[in-house]
């Protein structure tokens, strides 16, 4: 044998949040050290299984000796740091990005953006009307775009995208966070299907050309349904029972178990209401799978359903 | 790899254009002989993908060619180069010089931008819209941000792809000159201006940086060397490179780009990085509204660039360095390209420079329209064949820069100074100059003025000065305000000439010299449709990766807009400009790069210093 790995213990390090002191493991981030210390931090692009974008801004902290606020989800902590999680430029910050998304962007299916909205005092609605559909939103003129005449706010806004049978997109819910394109590109599934294209105001996310999902590289692993924290990526029967006003979550349990398809054992959380599996997640903090699925786990579901259907045995 | 492609292939001519940069491909995917086991999939290696960083070079050679990227040709860059088709066009949607949809291979870029707002753009657009229908690339001619061309403005771009592409900047743009470009192509249009037009100062003794401006002839090794050519380099050569870096550091030689951070310790620190190998890359991305003083070096002097890069490399232990420049400068371009060649030719690069055992390598990558790739971490990312998006910081270039190896990023003008610190001294050079700000400076002086273009003083001249080596306003108009730092810095009125142009100064006014813009405006430019212009800007430069700024931007023209529609409101004025200022301050204060953070500064100071929106009517 070998000789035994030299064992480092982790160091603790100890910073400053809020005038109070919290010690976390060495390589923390503050968002770590925020949540260790009780403080309730709005996050929407950060992702427990992935590594952190930093894109959305609304997880901004005070961090003395900085001209700029960092954000506490990718920042690393450092001895003797001392954050500030609650000040008015914070505040300001938090409410700014809360109600830049939402004049922008439909949050109706995104967790807590009303209990955020009320505490940082957000008023989306002051942007102006919010502009309607567009429908050339995947063709893309980099450098330049149409102003009108400031009284209709963009958005976002466009048609739905129903190009298969598993799920769909509904990107007038896309915060453009990234997480999707990094949960099928290096960071999990290698597929590559999606990548943000054009730039600016105007990026969307996006295959070849806008090419439907059947016709790219997409291996409908849905493991971009899963990191999606707004719900832009659905289900197609989350999303059909939420058109038929049907969804229910409040009526919905939730059961874990491990896939039959084959020998790895990802653990599946079966959605079940009305005794009808709707929808399938995996547990992020599972050793197997972090979350990730293949197609069989995550959508071959339906069979279940044909069970008590004529001409089965039951 | 396991990379899945669609069906769309491309042309012979597209093929062709990409083999030439490449070399001819190896198999059925790389535009060889198809054998059986060519499927829709490309299995193509690490060979070829580490080749990711030909990206940007690749589609340029497409569009260039065809004029635009067509789903094959996307298909056949991603194939050779082993990257997913979606992450190929998620690039090329990127930056404004490429087109994924078909589009006329004559093009004329018309430049909006400020300085050329303040010199009868408007009055040519309107006309072109008489002439060949509104903006767009379908009628010829399209609206264009700065082309760094400002001493000629108002400026045009003629591009026409083909074999081989023509590209002509157009300067003062004329109606005429423009349609004859669509007609003919720019290889009818009468030449360039001499580089030489941009200084107006050229052949004047006394210069340092802009010496051989219009004296030397720029595509000539020997013009340069009878001029102190390389003598820098040997001064440097007798030098342990931790000395070089001593000299640079005695200098106070600071970034002239527009961070203004010492140059000495960028070196310094990089090369004390036990990671290699190390890069420099020489930041030409010159994109700055009102910004074209790189343009008058690499144009005019282009060998200095290169002795200055192979001092730079020799110091921080570099053995590769990049060019990334801008891909608006086709002239600048062509005469890099010839410096590089015959340098290397003459033994000034490539392996054992002169005896000296030093190998350095210099390679050109081109911008493709996208002003954020100046941001010094978006540019190791475009370099690298991705999205130009600013990358989070820390880690810092000089710990983990361009793939990821400690680098050096340095301005054209900040590399430019080094052969002169090598020459005098690092002591010596430390006295031109002042306490905090030391060298000679060039400034990028126009707007209305009567004689714009790039100006070099010691630094220590006041803003008044500088505008008076330009001619002052044209004779019975009057100076209305002045625009410091470009589209990212801020305005100073009319009666702040005293300002000294120092960074020091510049702080203690409460304003920027950013990238050395000074831009006039005289009274009959209306000030907040410069605004507007400038909003515009950074709503179409944004990247988009950060709330921010992507959606702070939008709301900051459409406040503006708002204001421009609504004048006599005065208190929908006054909610709009509130909203400016919350707007302005998120962006300021949570964006991850220096554009959102600066996106606000313009509007900023000219309703706080101009009163602006408060005076108009
Ligand atoms: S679709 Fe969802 S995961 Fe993807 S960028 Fe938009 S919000 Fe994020
Ligand atoms: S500040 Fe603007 S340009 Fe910079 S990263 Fe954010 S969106 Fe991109
Ligand atoms: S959660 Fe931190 S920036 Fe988005």
């Amino acid at each position: 044998m070998n000789a035994p790995y030299p064992v480092t213990p982790v160091q603790q390090v100890t910073i400053k949040i809020d005038g109070e002191d919290v010690s976390v493991p060495e390589g923390s981030t503050i968002l770590t050290a925020c949540n260790a210390a009780g403080k309730d931090t709005p996050t929407l692009c950060y992702g427990d299984t992935l590594t952190p974008k930093n894109a959305c801004r609304v997880c901004m902290v005070e961090l003395k000796g900085s001209r700029v606020l960092v954000p506490s989800c990718s920042r690393k902590v450092s001895p003797g740091m001392e954050v500030m999680t609650d000040t008015e430029r914070v505040r300001h910050s938090r409410r700014l990005v809360l109600e830049l998304l939402g004049s922008s962007v439909d949050l109706s299916t995104t967790p807590r953006i009303p209990e955020w909205m009320q505490r940082y005092d957000a008023d989306p609605d002051r942007y102006g009307e919010r502009s309607g559909e567009s429908l050339t939103r995947d063709i893309h003129e980099p450098g330049e775009h149409h102003a009108g005449n400031g009284y209709v706010a963009a958005t976002m806004s466009q048609p739905d995208k129903i190009d298969n049978d598993l799920y769909v997109r509904d990107y007038s819910k896309c915060i453009l966070c990234y997480k999707c394109v990094d949960a099928c590109g290096t960071q999990w599934q290698n597929s590559f299907a999606i990548q943000i294209a054009g730039r600016g105001f105007d990026s969307q996310i996006s295959t070849e050309y806008a090419a439907e999902l059947p016709d790219s590289a997409c291996v409908f692993c849905g493991n971009c349904v899963e990191v999606c924290p707004t719900g832009a990526l659905s289900f197609k029967s989350e999303y059909d029972m939420r058109a038929a006003g049907t969804w229910d979550e409040s009526q919905q349990t939730e059961t874990t178990t491990v896939c039959t398809y084959c020998g790895v054992g990802c653990n599946l959380n079966l959605h079940v209401q009305d005794n009808k599996i709707v929808k399938v997640t995996s547990p992020h903090d599972h050793s197997i799978g972090h979350g990730n699925l293949c197609i069989k786990g995550r959508f071959g579901f339906v069979h279940v359903h044909s069970r008590s259907k004529e001409g089965s045995d039951s | 790899m396991d990379l899945k492609f669609s069906n769309a292939e491309a042309s012979a001519e597209e093929r062709d254009a990409v083999d030439r940069l490449l070399g001819a491909g190896d198999g059925g995917w790389h535009g060889g002989e198809r054998d059986e086991q060519d499927h829709r999939r490309a299995h193509t290696g690490h060979a070829a993908r580490s080749r990711r960083h030909f990206v940007m070079e690749a589609l340029h050679a497409v569009n260039d060619r065809v004029g635009w990227i067509s789903p094959g040709a996307l298909n056949y860059v991603g194939k050779r180069l082993s990257v997913a088709p979606a992450d190929v066009y998620s690039v090329a949607t990127f930056y404004a010089l490429f087109s994924t949809h078909p589009r006329p291979k004559r093009i004329v870029h018309v430049c909006t931008d400020i300085a050329c707002m303040a010199r009868g753009s408007k009055a040519v657009c309107a006309d072109l819209e008489k002439r060949l229908g509104p903006a767009s690339a379908d009628n010829g001619w399209k609206h264009s941000p700065c082309l760094g061309v400002c001493e000629r403005a108002p400026a045009a771009m003629a591009v026409e792809a083909g074999d081989p592409p023509h590209e002509h900047l157009i300067g003062p743009a004329t109606v005429d000159a423009i349609a004859l470009a669509l007609e003919d192509g720019p290889a009818a249009l009468a030449a360039e201006a001499p580089p030489a037009m941009a200084v107006p100062q050229a052949g004047q003794d006394g210069l340092m940086l802009l010496k051989r401006v219009g004296r030397v002839d720029p595509d000539s090794i020997d013009d340069y060397l009878a001029t102190d050519g390389y003598a820098g380099l040997r001064r440097a050569f007798e030098m342990q490179p931790g000395q070089v870096i001593s000299e640079v550091k005695d200098s106070r030689l600071m970034g002239r780009g527009g961070a203004a951070f010492p140059a000495g310790i960028k070196w310094e620190s990089t090369a004390k990085q036990p990671a290699t190998p190390r890069y420099l890359v020489c930041n030409a991305d010159e994109s700055e509204p009102g910004t074209f003083k790189d343009r008058a070096i690499l144009e005019g002097d282009p060998f200095a660039l290169i002795e200055s890069m192979t001092i730079a490399g020799y110091a921080i232990g570099a053995e590769r360095g990049f060019i990334y420049l801008r891909g608006e400068y086709p002239r600048a371009h062509r005469m890099l390209h010839n410096a590089i060649d015959t340098a290397r030719e003459r033994g000034f690069l490539g392996n054992d420079i002169q005896g000296s055992g030093f190998s350095f390598e210099l390679e050109i990558r081109r911008g493709a329209g996208a002003y954020i790739c100046g941001e010094e971490t978006a540019i190791f990312n475009s370099i690298e064949g991705y999205r130009g998006e600013p990358r989070s910081k820390p880690p810092f270039p000089f710990e983990a820069g361009l793939f990821g190896k400690p680098t050096v990023v340095n301005n054209v003008e900040t590399l430019c100074n080094v052969p002169l610190i090598m020459r005098m001294g690092g002591a010596q050079y430390a006295r031109i100059g002042t306490e905090g700000s030391t060298g000679p400076k060039l400034f990028c002086v126009s707007g209305n003025l009567v004689r714009p273009g790039v100006y070099e003083v010691p630094f220590g001249a006041t803003l008044g000065d500088v505008l008076t080596l330009a001619g002052g306003v044209p004779q019975g108009r009057k100076l209305q305000a002045v625009l410091l730092g470009g589209a990212a810095g801020g305005f100073v009125r009319a009666d702040e000439l005293n300002i000294p142009l120092t960074f020091e100064g510049a702080r203690a006014n409460n304003t920027t010299l950013g990238s050395g813009v000074v831009l006039a405006f005289d009274d009959t430019v209306e000030l907040p449709a410069i605004l507007l212009r400038i909003a515009r800007f950074f709503r179409d430069e944004s990247c988009g990766q950060c709330v921010p700024c992507r959606v702070g931007t939008v709301r900051q023209e459409e406040a503006l807009l708002r204001i421009a529609h609504n004048r006599r409101d005065t208190a929908a004025k006054g909610r709009d400009i509130g909203l400016l200022r919350d707007v302005g301050l998120v962006m300021k204060d949570s964006s991850i790069c220096g554009l959102g953070q600066a996106a606000w500064n313009a509007v900023e100071s000219a309703i706080d210093r101009l009163g602006v929106l408060e005076k108009s009517p």
